[in-house]
């Protein structure tokens, strides 16, 4: 099998396998990819984490203790999806310890109030989706059926988390104006989660021609964009962007510039929270060391008493 | 005798409530992601619980709604037994600490089933498929802990030790208690001690563990005599409802 066999059954729109030939660099790509979504997940956990102890009601607060464990399923298959590409759970876990994986920077920004919980859902988990139904046609099999998935579920969470924005924007005044605030901090990191400018991505190109992407950052974050104004507009919230208004011309909303400078900042390590993250994980990670050993322990007994 | 059976059932409701909300504060600190998930199935669970036997109280009660009385009450009107209020500490002393009250909540909801109050008999019948499911995790852990290493049997041999004192109040039996069995509505809590100690006994042996002596007894969670850690857990979940009266969520 050469590349170009194998480009020709990405262009018929062939699922390429796990055991199948593949380029060095789709595979590398790959686990890139794939264990940064996984990562995100998990890392994902901890601002909603933050406020199940806290949530208003018994309902509330079964229903955000059910999306974070949602998120922590979603993690389990994507860490399968990317095991099948010959990378462990453990090397990938080591690999997000040592700041070589990435997650999502939207994680790294504090959630400082019950609306954050409106905000996470209705515009994290709906960018999200915009990204993740356009890669359930990815061309990599286990990624694009673990995305079919995870897609039904995000889209849930979606609306979960527009239900508390929109009883918050109708509430009293004071749960209005932790709404209208959780919307002002999550706004721009939200359309940022798309990652830079077509033009400022490197790698956007190789990953369009495999079809692990279909669609570019920038249509990503219009669509994103061009479905989220009229839901903030119908519960009465201002999205807080000045340069935001319709386009005629082009039928999408234009909107303002990103600050570009924060969002490498963040991905660089230099956000609110990204050392808290990452410390919370390794904690989680080395607490629980005692208890794998002694799991493992345990059941290399049993199996010596079997044989 | 209205005012009795909403004590009793609060009694039930408020053990659900805490303990599930002490397994919801392990979500994301997992010793691995399998457990992290099935910790919080176990949470939601729990949770699932407290809310049906918090509606039947809200029935009973005829004024306040299940939320006012799981975010609104004070830690001398909560009726939970103070086992389930303990700190989580560490994996190894949550389990000890669940397998300790998941044993008797079991027999507790098998022998609530035949309740003659519909409504508390069908919540059990629920419930009970659950706690199996608890009782089955804590037990296994528990022995691949026991019987582990060196260091994670001493250390839930430790927990063993300091939670002993909270398991003798789960057979007290007290006035409502009483009166709630003589109408066959309730159980009868002393009389589930011999097949707790069954289990308790046969389970120690398998986990190479060793059953603490008894001591010193704490008592009187369900009269709302509670640990100092009660206090927080409850500042922290009531928060909104107390900071914001008006609002709704």
């Amino acid at each position: 099998m050469t590349e170009e066999k194998f480009q020709k059954r990405i262009d018929r729109e062939e699922k390429i396998e796990p055991k199948d030939w593949m380029p060095e660099g789709y595979r590398k790509h790959l686990i890139r990819q794939i264990s940064q979504h996984a990562h995100s997940e998990i890392i994902g956990m901890q601002p909603e984490g933050n406020w199940i102890s806290r949530a208003p009601s018994l309902r509330a607060k079964m229903i955000l203790l059910a999306k974070v464990q949602d998120e922590a399923g979603h993690g389990l298959y994507l860490y399968s999806a990317c095991e099948t590409l010959g990378v462990s759970r453990q090397e990938l876990v080591s690999q997000l310890h040592s700041g070589k994986a990435k997650y999502s920077s939207i994680f790294n920004y504090p959630t400082l109030s019950w609306a954050d919980m409106g905000a996470i859902g209705w515009l994290v988990d709906g960018a999200a989706i915009v990204n993740q139904v356009s890669l359930q046609r990815t061309s990599f099999g286990p990624y694009s059926r673990g995305m079919v998935k995870i897609c039904k579920e995000e889209s849930f969470h979606q609306r979960q988390g527009y239900e508390i924005m929109a009883q918050m924007a109708q509430g009293t005044s004071e749960q209005k104006a932790m709404a209208q605030d959780a919307l002002n901090r999550f706004w721009w990191p939200s359309i940022m989660m798309f990652g830079p400018n077509d033009s400022d991505s490197p790698r956007t190109g190789n990953a369009m021609k495999w079809k692990i992407k279909r669609k570019t950052n920038d249509e990503l974050r219009q669509e994103f964009i061009d479905k989220t104004v009229n839901q903030a507009e119908i519960i009465g919230l201002t999205i807080p962007d000045k340069d935001l208004k319709w386009n005629d011309e082009r039928q999408h909303y234009d909107f303002g510039e990103m600050d570009w400078d924060e969002f490498w900042s963040v991905v660089n390590g230099n956000g609110p929270c990204n050392k808290q993250r990452l410390n919370h994980h390794k904690k989680a990670h080395d607490d629980g060391q005692w208890v794998r050993e002694a799991a493992k322990s345990y059941s290399q007994k049993k199996e010596l008493i079997a044989n | 005798m209205n005012n009795e059976l909403l004590t009793y059932t609060l009694r039930i409701a408020d053990n659900s409530l805490i303990l599930g909300q002490r397994m919801s504060e392990w979500c994301s600190k997992g010793p691995t992601l399998e457990e992290d998930i099935a910790l919080s199935n176990i949470s939601l669970d729990l949770f699932g619980q407290a809310n049906g036997f918090y509606s039947y109280a809200s029935q009973l009660d005829g004024n306040k709604s299940p939320d006012d009385l799981a975010f609104l009450r004070n830690e001398r009107e909560f009726f939970n037994q103070q086992i389930v209020e303990l700190e989580n500490i560490d994996f190894g002393n949550t389990i000890v600490r669940n397998f300790l009250y998941d044993s008797y909540n079991f027999l507790f909801y098998s022998s609530l089933k035949n309740s003659k109050d519909d409504t508390l008999s069908a919540l059990a019948s629920k419930s009970l498929k659950e706690v199996k499911y608890h009782l089955r995790h804590s037990k296994n852990w528990l022995i691949r802990l026991g019987d582990g290493t060196e260091f994670s049997k001493e250390k839930v041999q430790k927990s063993l030790e300091s939670i002993w004192q909270y398991t003798h109040d789960m057979f007290s039996m007290d006035e409502i208690d009483n009166k709630m069995y003589r109408l066959n509505i309730g159980v009868n809590n002393s009389n589930l001690k011999v097949e707790w100690d069954r289990i308790i006994n046969e389970t120690l042996i398998e986990a190479k563990l060793v059953r603490p002596k008894d001591g010193y007894n704490a008592k009187g969670g369900k009269n709302g005599m509670h640990t100092e850690h009660l206090g927080f857990l409850l500042a922290e979940m009531q928060f909104l409802q107390r900071a914001y009266p008006n609002a709704k969520w």
